[in-house]
């Protein structure tokens, strides 16, 4: 069984082909990097995996399950969790609050309106404890709004931790961090059980390649090199079209 | 005194205050007023719940208050009884709403607004010219209004204590909803709703039912219009009511309980009360506008928060500045 299988994925905007032939093969418990220079197309094969965008043609398997025209928000309910390269939180609500949403997400509670959502306590214990993991509990009743842009980083991670994702997909969690930051986010990651599988888009090579066991580089929405750190590192066409001479 | 301990005082004040309303006021034309803004207050709330909690500027809601009141208005004078009109006004209301909400929600933003107004104005257009139904610009008479458990609502009083009965339950129902997880689900589909989807939401749903939840309470407003005025015209369905009510809901605080009410406090006050001393009403209740907008862009309630705690926060300040002041040797 494969945690993540996408086949032959194709998908153009208008005449501009963004995603030519993609296949991606993720083992479970695998930690993959996916790189490639601006406009390769990671972003738009993370919004086909998890439904946002619909392929113009190709599959997509979860732990062989066919996914490929499940709708977007089904594929949480599968067990499949995201983090945006732009961080998409709930700006008026506490952080605490952003994390239970993420968890209300999958309860069928969250038709309920007739209960008090703060007097759920499960939930909210539960929105505590995802917190405590990223190292936000102490702060958990803040406003959103009055945290940085690190924190904030760490609170989607908790959101999608929340929702014990079998796959995660990170769209670029160390962008705009700092190097203590980075620091903590690339421990929070490390920690994350093998329980659960990890795709990743990073452009931070110091952090990314510590982290990836396989790594995929794509340009022009192509697969071009595939397979471990030192494969890739070395393959003369990952230093021609991403990290250079 | 807590905020929580102020806040249920000064409801429980409130709620003393509007239960024995006709009491202190006496007189039946300001009692009528009050019923006026309850019921207005209710349709203000209603549409709140798109507006305020999920973000989207409906323009025509009015389509839906005339509905139940055309619906009533029409099976009682077809010889219908009272509670089998109210009955049909509200499930037509609410497959009315369902109708609007699965082609307004096709778009957000701009693009739900211009269908829910074109949707508005397609009713209008039934109500005026559609004669043999509606009876055109003549409008639909209602010959009496009900006696529910047999308290006839016949006078003034009686149809207060009715309309207030039904607004505390159109505001404790929205309480309830808005601390409710699907509260929290259709606030979180107006700040993020692309995350909402990827957090497993279905967003389309969530908007719907909130959709048929305001149409509910549009319709239930849109009785108690039509037994209050006991006539019901083309005029209700127009453009301008959907307007009024947008204007109460934004004058006075979206995404507030106590907004929507406010706003049709001030409104109802121009419409009946001020209109009778200054002819150009309209332009006052324009300047007011401006005003609100100009000063408190949050509403009129939330603005009147925040200056209320500006003002204290100052206040707080005061005496912990004082023995600088006298250390610096300055007075």
């Amino acid at each position: 069984m494969t945690a993540l299988r996408v086949n032959a994925l194709c998908k153009s905007f208008g005449g501009l082909r963004v995603t030519t032939n993609v296949n991606l093969t993720v083992e479970p418990g695998e930690r993959r990097l996916i790189i490639g220079p601006n406009g390769a197309g990671k972003t738009t094969l993370f919004n086909l995996i998890t439904g946002e965008l619909r392929p113009d043609s190709g599959s997509i398997l979860l732990f062989d399950q066919d996914i490929t025209r499940v709708a977007s928000r089904r594929r949480a309910h599968l067990g499949m969790a995201r983090t945006y390269q732009i961080i998409t939180l709930f700006g008026r609500d506490t952080i605490l609050r952003n994390v239970t949403l993420a968890l209300l997400g999958l309860s069928p509670l969250r038709w309920n309106p007739l209960i008090d959502l703060d007097r759920e306590q499960h939930l909210v214990e539960r929105a505590r404890d995802a917190l405590a993991r990223v190292g936000l509990g102490h702060i958990a009743e803040r406003p959103l709004a009055q945290t940085s842009y690190g924190e904030r980083r760490r609170v989607e991670i908790a959101m999608a931790l929340a929702q014990s994702p079998k796959i995660l997909l990170l769209d670029e969690p160390f962008a705009g961090l700092s190097i203590d930051e980075r620091r903590d986010v690339r421990q929070l990651l490390t920690a994350i059980p093998r329980d659960v599988t990890i795709v990743m888009i990073e452009h931070n090579m110091d952090v990314a390649l510590e982290f990836a066991e396989r790594i995929t580089l794509l340009h022009f929405g192509e697969v071009i090199v595939e397979g471990t750190r030192s494969d890739v590192v070395n393959d003369p066409r990952t230093r021609e079209v991403y990290l250079g001479e | 005194m807590s905020s929580r301990a102020l806040r249920v005082g000064a409801l429980s004040v409130a709620f003393i205050v509007l239960a024995a309303l006709p009491i202190w006021v006496g007189n039946q034309y300001y009692i009528n007023i009050a019923s006026q803004i309850l019921f207005w207050a209710v349709f203000a709330l209603a549409l709140n719940v798109l507006v305020g909690y999920g973000g989207l500027v409906s323009l025509g809601h009015a389509a839906l208050f005339a509905m139940a009141g055309y619906t009533a208005g029409l099976m009682l004078a077809a010889g219908h009884g009272h509670f089998a009109a109210d009955l049909t006004a509200i499930v037509v209301t609410l497959i009315t709403s369902a109708v609007f909400a699965v082609l307004a929600l096709r778009s957000t933003g701009i693009g739900f607004l211009m269908i829910t107004l074109a949707l508005g104005q397609i009713l209008w257009g039934i109500a005026y010219r559609w004669a043999s139904l509606t009876n055109g610009d003549n409008g639909v008479n209602v010959r009496s209004r009900p006696a529910p458990f047999g308290f006839e609502l016949a006078t003034a009083d009686a149809f207060y204590y009715a309309t207030f009965v039904v607004f505390v339950l159109a505001v404790m129902s929205m309480a309830v909803f808005v601390r409710s997880p699907f509260g929290a689900s259709l606030r979180g589909t107006r700040d993020q709703a692309r995350r909402m989807n990827a957090l497993g939401y279905n967003v389309w749903l969530i908007r719907f039912l909130a959709f048929l939840l305001s149409g509910f309470w549009s319709g239930i407003a849109g009785i108690l219009f039509v037994y209050y005025n006991q006539f019901i015209s083309p005029q209700v369905v127009a453009l301008q009511t959907s307007a009024e009510v947008l204007l109460m809901v934004i004058s006075g605080g979206t995404a507030t309980l106590l907004g929507p009410i406010a706003g049709a406090t001030i409104v109802v006050i121009m419409k009946n009360v001020v209109s009778a001393y200054i002819e150009r009403w309209n332009l006052v209740l324009g300047i007011i506008f401006v005003a609100i907008i100009s000063f408190m862009p949050e509403g009129l309630v939330p603005g009147t928060v925040r200056l209320w705690r500006m003002g204290r926060q100052a206040l707080r300040a005061k005496p912990a500045a004082k023995p600088d002041k006298l250390r610096d040797g300055r007075p």
